[in-house]
């Protein structure tokens, strides 16, 4: 069930992705709310934590979806318990009271005394961004939810100062006092802190304050990205939807308790609503519900509340001779308040720059809250068109500050039924251009046209094709299939030009393409387009050809399978030839000669003895023959190294320890080598 | 004729038996050194000669390492030699330290060069 969810998800994504810079985008709808019962409903009953129930339970609320109940219950039990521990993390108690706040377990008096004293203590010691978050949101929810308690700040500017102090230059916030890491993430859970901070102050904060935070928050808006099609985010190591969902909750939140407006870039709060519909439906539980959150953020907000232009279809068939719908709505669907909608131009793709219709007020349906427009010009053709269209707020009547885009490009296709006219095939000489046989057509239904030609002579096919008001019309394809009886197609292109559409095939020229296959040929015209609501592809019928004997050299035709899925079947196994590995020799071979490699040394072992070796000279003082023994030693573990250096070590590990066994040698080497020396030459001198 | 060959031959092999064993016995543990080390990269050889040179990088270590220490084990013959004027002043102790010293090189090399 979620793979097939999710296959859905991903070509609604692919099909908005497809969008160009004209396009349209569909306010929150049906499809979310069932896409939102797929994601945030868990397989087994429960939430696997306190964070996922919250985001799972907001975006159900926010969609207007009702919640199961047993689930509610169950996510209930969990809050109930963590509030009623003292030792719950600051996280943890945030996201209990969150989601009370949703389902309302706890209320009235019932204050939970433990959690208050730890979320006040938290505010007293914090010193990082999310602990000041954590337990100032925690505050302020308690205070929301729970009547008959006094929750306020007590020193609520030094509380300010020192969420202050983390913030940056340049809008971004650190998470830190220690860590020069700044993100707009950060920034977002900055500004709900600071609200809280302002909604629990006992009196008012410093207004020099507030300043400096609004001139912070204009120089985020200044890191801003856009993509062409007008859409705004903002980005960073936690992804651009968690990103900007931080920033617009954080805005929402400072705006709402702060009393003084707060004055944001229009344009830009259009563009991040923009952003959050054009990102389709996500079947990632954490990005929808920062999507549907940060929408219902900007659905209600002090600053602006941007209104989204969609249609319900962009296509206009000027034979049903159907009105263009548009509609006019908040971000989540809701009704927009009073405005006009007026069509200002509706440039088409051809003609560069000049507008078929101008300034066309669209009518309003109180009904079914859409704006139409009935009536097209008479010289309204078919083709591709991008309407602009600009919507006029009835200023007067609002109460919360509406915004909307000052254009909105939407591509437009018109479609109607183009009608074919003088249709013919015929057979002409080459050479004179006379025609020998010609058959008038009549392209909408199949006909069994019989002609014959030989390679001296010239097929040739044409049509006109006009639009409803006249015009030439240029079809995107139009193609002409000849078929022999043994399969094998070709396919020629008709071209269309000035006043009709031709084709002449010189079979003289196409003898060595055709294969030299003569026989009967099926005669096949396929005409199609966009904006053709009556395309078709029609059998003409056939032409007999008659082509000359096929000479030695020329291609044969290409073995055409009896089934055409046989293309699809699996191909034939690759055999790799690798390089065959070098013979080896027998094992007993080497085994043998092992053994008479060892043959030599016992023969030098044995003349040794016999000729009377001895170790006679081998100092007995203690320090010398200790440094002969780590001299002999020394040598050995050289030896030794290199045994293993072959077995297993590399190269580098060897020259390291090889440098320090040679250094050693070295010293015990000279000891013992000077020694021997001295002795040898007290003897002499002796 | 041939007769007087032979024993022309047996009279030289026995000559050169008897001025062989006046050598000092140093010298002639090195000498047997190097008889040994020949001995040992003839084997290889005739290893190789029998089952094909297939790891050529192999072969061409041992043999190389037995060469090579039958040719150091040769230097240190001629620096400790007592009856060589060139090399009157030099300590037979440090030669064989240098001996001791280039083995070590060769044989790292070697080893490396084993696969």
């Amino acid at each position: 069930m979620m793979e097939r969810g999710l296959v859905r998800f991903l070509f609604l994504i692919l099909a908005v992705a497809i969008c160009g810079a004209a396009s349209v985008f569909q306010p929150i709808s049906d499809s979310h709310r069932s896409a939102a019962l797929d994601v945030f409903v868990p397989v087994d009953g429960s939430y696997k934590s306190l964070e996922e129930a919250y985001e799972a339970l907001k975006t159900l609320e926010i969609l207007g979806i009702d919640k199961k109940s047993d689930l509610s219950s169950a996510t209930c039990e969990n809050v109930v318990k963590v509030l009623a521990l003292s030792s719950s993390t600051l996280k943890d108690a945030l996201y209990a009271l969150s989601l009370n706040g949703i389902l309302k377990c706890k209320s009235g008096e019932d204050v939970p005394k433990d959690i208050v004293s730890k979320l006040q203590t938290g505010v007293k010691d914090a010193k990082l961004l999310l602990d000041f978050y954590y337990s100032v949101r925690g505050l302020v929810l308690v205070k929301e939810q729970f009547s008959g308690t006094d929750i306020s700040l007590g020193d609520a500017e030094a509380v300010f100062r020192s969420i202050k102090a983390l913030s940056q230059s340049d809008g971004k916030w650190r998470y830190s006092p220690n860590n020069p890491e700044s993100s707009t993430f950060a920034a977002g859970l900055a500004f709900e802190t600071l609200a809280g901070v302002i909604s629990l102050a006992p009196s008012e904060i410093d207004h020099s304050l507030i300043q400096t935070l609004k001139t912070g928050i204009t120089k985020l808006f200044d890191s801003i990205q856009k993509y062409d099609d007008g859409t705004f985010y903002f980005d960073e190591s936690e992804g651009p939807i968690s990103t900007t969902a931080s920033v617009i909750r954080g805005l929402k939140s400072f705006a709402a308790s702060e009393s003084t407006g707060l004055n944001l870039p229009g344009e830009k709060i259009v563009g991040l609503a923009k952003f959050f519909l054009g990102v389709g439906i996500r079947g990632d539980a954490k990005d929808f519900f920062n999507q549907i959150d940060a929408l219902a953020c900007l659905e209600d907000n002090r600053f602006s509340v941007p209104l989204i232009l969609s249609l319900p279809s962009s296509v206009i068939s000027l034979t049903k001779k159907e009105p263009l719908k548009v509609k006019v709505s908040t971000v989540l669907g809701s009704k927009a308040p009073a405005l006009s909608v007026k069509l200002a131009q509706a440039l088409s793709s051809g003609s560069k720059g000049s507008s078929v219709i101008n300034n066309q007020e669209l009518k309003f349906d109180a009904e079914s809250a859409t704006y139409f427009l009935e009536s097209f010009p008479k010289n309204f053709d078919v083709g591709k068109y991008t309407f602009v269209f600009e919507i006029l707020l009835d200023e007067s009547a609002n109460e919360k500050a509406y915004i909307t885009e000052a254009q909105t490009k939407v591509p437009i296709a018109a479609t109607g039924a183009i009608t074919i006219e003088n249709a013919e095939i015929a057979v002409l000489d080459s050479d004179v251009g006379s025609v020998e046989s010609q058959k008038k057509l009549d392209l909408t239904k199949d006909e069994a046209v019989s002609l014959s030609a030989n390679h001296l002579q010239k097929l040739r096919l044409s049509f006109q094709l006009t639009t409803p008001i006249g015009h030439v019309f240029k079809p995107h394809q139009a193609f002409l299939k000849l078929k022999h009886e043994s399969q094998v197609e070709h396919i020629f292109l008709v071209k269309t030009s000035g006043k009709k559409s031709e084709l002449v095939l010189d079979f003289l020229g196409l003898v060595e393409k055709l294969y030299y296959l003569s026989g009967k040929y099926e005669i096949q015209l396929t005409i199609g387009d966009a904006s053709m609501e009556n395309s078709l592809l029609s059998n003409i019928g056939h032409i007999e050809l008659d082509l000359p004997e096929r000479p030695e050299k020329a291609a044969r035709p290409p073995l055409q399978p009896t089934d055409p899925y046989s293309r699809y079947v699996p191909k034939a196994e690759i055999s790799h030839i690798f390089r065959v590995p070098e013979k080896l020799p027998a094992k007993q071979i080497s085994l043998v000669f092992l053994g008479l490699i060892v043959l030599p040394f016992i023969g030098f072992l044995i003349g040794l003895t016999r000729l009377g070796v001895n170790i006679k000279s081998f100092p007995s003082s203690v320090g010398a023959a200790t440094s002969a023994l780590l001299f002999h030693g020394g040598i050995g573990a050289v030896l030794l190294l290199y045994v293993l250096f072959w077995v297993k070590l590399d190269l580098f590990t060897t020259l390291k320890a090889l440098s320090l066994l040679g250094v050693f040698l070295l010293f015990v080497g000279h000891r013992t080598l000077s020694h021997l020396a001295a002795t040898s030459n007290k003897l002499k001198s002796a | 004729m041939v007769k007087s060959t032979s024993k022309d031959a047996q009279d030289l092999f026995r000559s050169l038996h008897s001025a062989y064993s006046a050598t000092p016995t140093n010298l002639k543990i090195i000498d047997m050194y190097v008889v040994f080390a020949v001995f040992t990269a003839l084997i290889q050889v005739a290893y190789m000669a029998l089952v094909g040179s297939f790891p050529f990088n192999s072969f061409l270590s041992g043999v190389l390492s037995c060469v090579g220490t039958a040719v150091l084990a040769v230097c240190l013959r001629i620096q400790v030699n007592k009856e060589n004027k060139e090399f009157k002043d030099l300590a037979p102790e440090l030669a064989f330290a240098d001996f001791v010293l280039c083995n070590l090189v060769l044989h790292l090399v070697i080893i490396n060069f084993l696969g």
